[in-house]
């Protein structure tokens, strides 16, 4: 049994101008100890899938349907208080931005007692023993001083440690980190991908690594599932999405990169905005900037299917395998060149 | 809407290493400049008491920042947050007044003109900004945010000027009709190109972008840097490309300045510094940049670099990278300071101990240089 499956996940919110289906039909599954990758673009529904597993929705504008077991039990259909008593215990939560996820007025230490002191019945000396610990298992130096460091006297790198360390010290089964390195410089963003691999490995959890950087993807998860407005057009393992790429949005998002290993003088581009979710085109919601549009595309909505052949490997599409696969060959063999 | 840079996938033309200017001397004198700086310098001072401000301190935020940009050509210049690529540019604009050195445009020394000598000169320096959410005037029309330039430098009647942002909207890919829309009616790649095509409105002969798509989603990001290309080949402008991306870098520069601290620690054209980068620190950063290339990421040795930048208002001594550098070497590099030198071909680096191949393992990395000090 996965450890958290997601089935035909639906969240829809009332708004002034009509109904927004943030997220429309999302199925995947989170493997004990795997990473899964969840990218896209901005306002795709990512963050708003996470958000809704966690039920941190505003509950009187979404309306949500579907399911979310965890450990075959329904998230969405918990209480709060059965809610209250898995966030920040068995499923924990890291967010973007570090500057504003930390109360200012408490110094760490509290912060991260509290959230032992919730779910476990220790006295505050020993949670205060825990919270050193992790801590220094995030590598920040003289721990047992820094505890009763307020968030301002720590740099945008620590703070993101201390958001770890709190996400981690309950021995979460499931970690959610939405794009837990965006507003961090490269070389600390190393450091945190390092460390939460590293955490990964000695406390087991599995992670939900919610991203816009194909990068990130590709040095941290195990499964990536690429999301287009509202809905995810294809999945597979992370090998499978960076050889055989399935979706001509899959192709823009890798051939949109300009990267280190490859030199291209175009970038390919993926014409036009995303669509709106007020009123998302009819058939795939891709065929406004898809290249390779056909007149069924425009009707039709493609149904997510098994790529034959390749295990896992989903994807919705409606262009014939042939295509796919010459299209997917030529864009590889342009990024993949060696570097000049 | 049908223009240019909105056209499509479209699969990239069979790459073409087009190396404009074959000898590109970091610091050397030779004809075609467009700018040349010299030692720039620029202080912040830091002060304490409410009334009585005394000056306890300065933040160096650019120090000692030599180089040249020659006409047509890209200079991108790379570094961490709070490392003064910013503060530079602002400082190059003369937005910001610099402490010390000298800014030599276009033949003219314009460290120290006044307003109103300085106000033609604007003319041909311009600046496209980072958040085009925070750069366009809400209340403002994008017909009057593209012409305000050329109506402060009378460039034209009104209906000239009129005539010239509707070319100009068209230009950067955004329909000439949307003249008088307000800047809430665009998506942030569209602003972006609002702002674009205000600062191509006059015509400049240097663009410095400050982080101009570091807002921006892949896809949309994409447009814009194709934009600028096409931009810079149809117009002959000349680019200082700032960002902390080094693949967007990588892809738009010819030459690349390499920051840490305020100080240009490596300059070099954009084949030499991604083959074979000289500057520990420039080593670490090309290793920390994520791979989207699962199978590379796997094979890749990489060098985590400890630690956080050191703050500016008290910097370590010597090399300022010392601290956090794997090839530290005690005695020498927290002693003397490493001048920015030649390493052949206008490779310059500021090191002791600079690196001698590309990769590196981590065992390499961590060795010194030659052993002689």
């Amino acid at each position: 049994m996965p450890l958290l499956e997601v089935s035909d996940l639906r969240t829809h919110f009332r708004t002034d101008d009509g109904i927004v289906k943030a997220v429309d039909g999302v199925s995947f599954t989170v493997d004990k100890g795997q990473t899964l990758g969840i990218v896209g673009e901005s306002g795709c529904g990512k963050s708003v899938t996470c958000l809704t597993i966690m039920g941190l929705n505003p509950k009187r504008s979404s309306i949500i349907s579907g399911e979310a077991l965890f450990k075959g039990s329904d998230l969405l259909s918990m209480s709060p208080r059965q809610l209250r008593e898995i966030r920040g215990d068995d499923i924990a939560m890291i967010f973007q931005d570090p500057m504003t996820s930390l109360n200012p007025v408490h110094t760490i230490g509290r912060q991260l007692i509290e959230a032992v002191l919730l779910h476990r019945d220790v006295t505050k000396k020993q949670a205060r023993a825990r919270a050193v610990e992790l801590l220094k298992a995030v590598g920040i130096p003289r721990a047992e001083r820094r505890v009763y460091d307020y968030p301002h006297q720590f740099s945008g790198g620590m703070r993101q440690r201390v958001m770890i360390a709190m996400a981690l010290i309950n021995d979460p089964d499931l970690l959610i980190a939405d794009e837990p390195t965006t507003a961090l410089d490269v070389t600390t963003q190393a450091q945190i991908l390092r460390l939460m691999k590293q955490l990964q490995r000695e406390f087991g959890s599995a992670i939900i690594m919610i991203t816009h950087d194909l990068g990130v993807v590709a040095e941290t998860a195990d499964d990536v599932v690429v999301m287009y407005a509202a809905k995810v057009v294809e999945r597979a393992n992370v090998d499978e999405i960076f050889t055989r790429p399935r979706m001509p949005y899959t192709w823009g998002l890798i051939g949109s990169l300009p990267r280190l290993d490859a030199d291209v003088d175009r970038l390919v581009q993926i014409g036009g905005q995303p669509p709106s979710l007020l009123n998302p085109p009819r058939g795939c919601r891709f065929h406004t900037r898809c290249p390779y549009v056909m007149n069924v595309c425009r009707t039709e909505e493609p149904r997510l299917l098994p790529v034959p052949g390749a295990d896992g490997h989903l994807q919705a599409c409606h262009l014939d395998e042939e295509t796919k696969q010459r299209e997917a060959e030529k864009l590889l063999a342009s990024t993949l060149a060696e570097v000049g | 809407m049908a223009s240019r840079g909105e056209s499509g996938v479209t699969s990239p033309p069979p790459s073409s290493e087009t190396a404009g200017f074959p000898d590109r001397n970091g610091g050397a004198a030779s004809g075609d400049e467009l700018l040349v700086v010299e030692n720039l310098q620029k202080y912040f001072p830091v002060t304490r008491g409410i009334i009585f401000q005394k000056q306890v301190g300065s933040v160096k935020a650019v120090d000692d920042v030599s180089f040249t940009v020659r006409s047509g050509e890209t200079l991108g210049v790379v570094g961490e947050s709070g490392c003064g690529k910013s503060t530079m540019a602002r400082c190059l604009l003369r937005l910001l007044d610099p402490t010390g050195g000298r800014i030599v445009f276009d033949g003219r020394d314009i460290t120290k003109l006044d307003r109103v000598r300085m106000r033609p000169i604007r003319r041909e320096m311009m600046m496209i900004f980072q958040d085009p959410y925070a750069s366009l005037n809400p209340r403002k029309r994008v017909g009057f945010i593209v012409a305000e330039a050329l109506e402060v430098h009378k460039l034209g009647t009104r209906a000239e000027i009129k005539k010239r942002v509707q070319e100009l909207l068209h230009v950067v890919g955004l329909n000439p009709e949307h003249y008088n829309r307000f800047p809430h009616e665009f998506s942030g790649g569209q602003r972006q190109r609002i702002g674009v095509a205000r600062a191509l409105a006059v015509n400049p002969k240097l663009i410095v972008c400050d982080e101009p798509v570091s807002a921006l989603d892949v896809s949309v990001q994409a447009q814009i840097l194709n934009l600028l290309k096409d931009l810079q080949k149809e117009f002959g402008l000349t680019y200082i490309f700032i960002a902390h991306d080094l693949n967007v870098v990588r892809h738009i520069s010819d030459r690349v300045m390499v920051m840490y601290l305020g100080h240009a620690v490596e300059i070099a054209t954009r084949a030499q510094l991604y083959a074979e980068p000289k500057h520990p620190y420039t080593g670490s950063l090309l290793s920390a940049v994520p791979i989207p290339n699962p199978q590379l990421g796997r094979e890749r040795k990489s060098v985590v670099l400890e630690g956080d930048v050191p703050s500016p208002i008290n910097p370590p001594s010597a090399c300022w990278f010392h601290p956090r550098c794997p090839r530290f070497r005690e005695g020498h590099c927290d002693v003397e300071t490493p001048e920015l030198r030649s390493l052949g071909a206008g490779h310059l680096a500021a090191c002791h101990y600079p690196l001698e191949g590309w990769p590196l393992t981590e065992e390499e990395m961590r060795r010194n240089g030659a052993g002689a000090v």
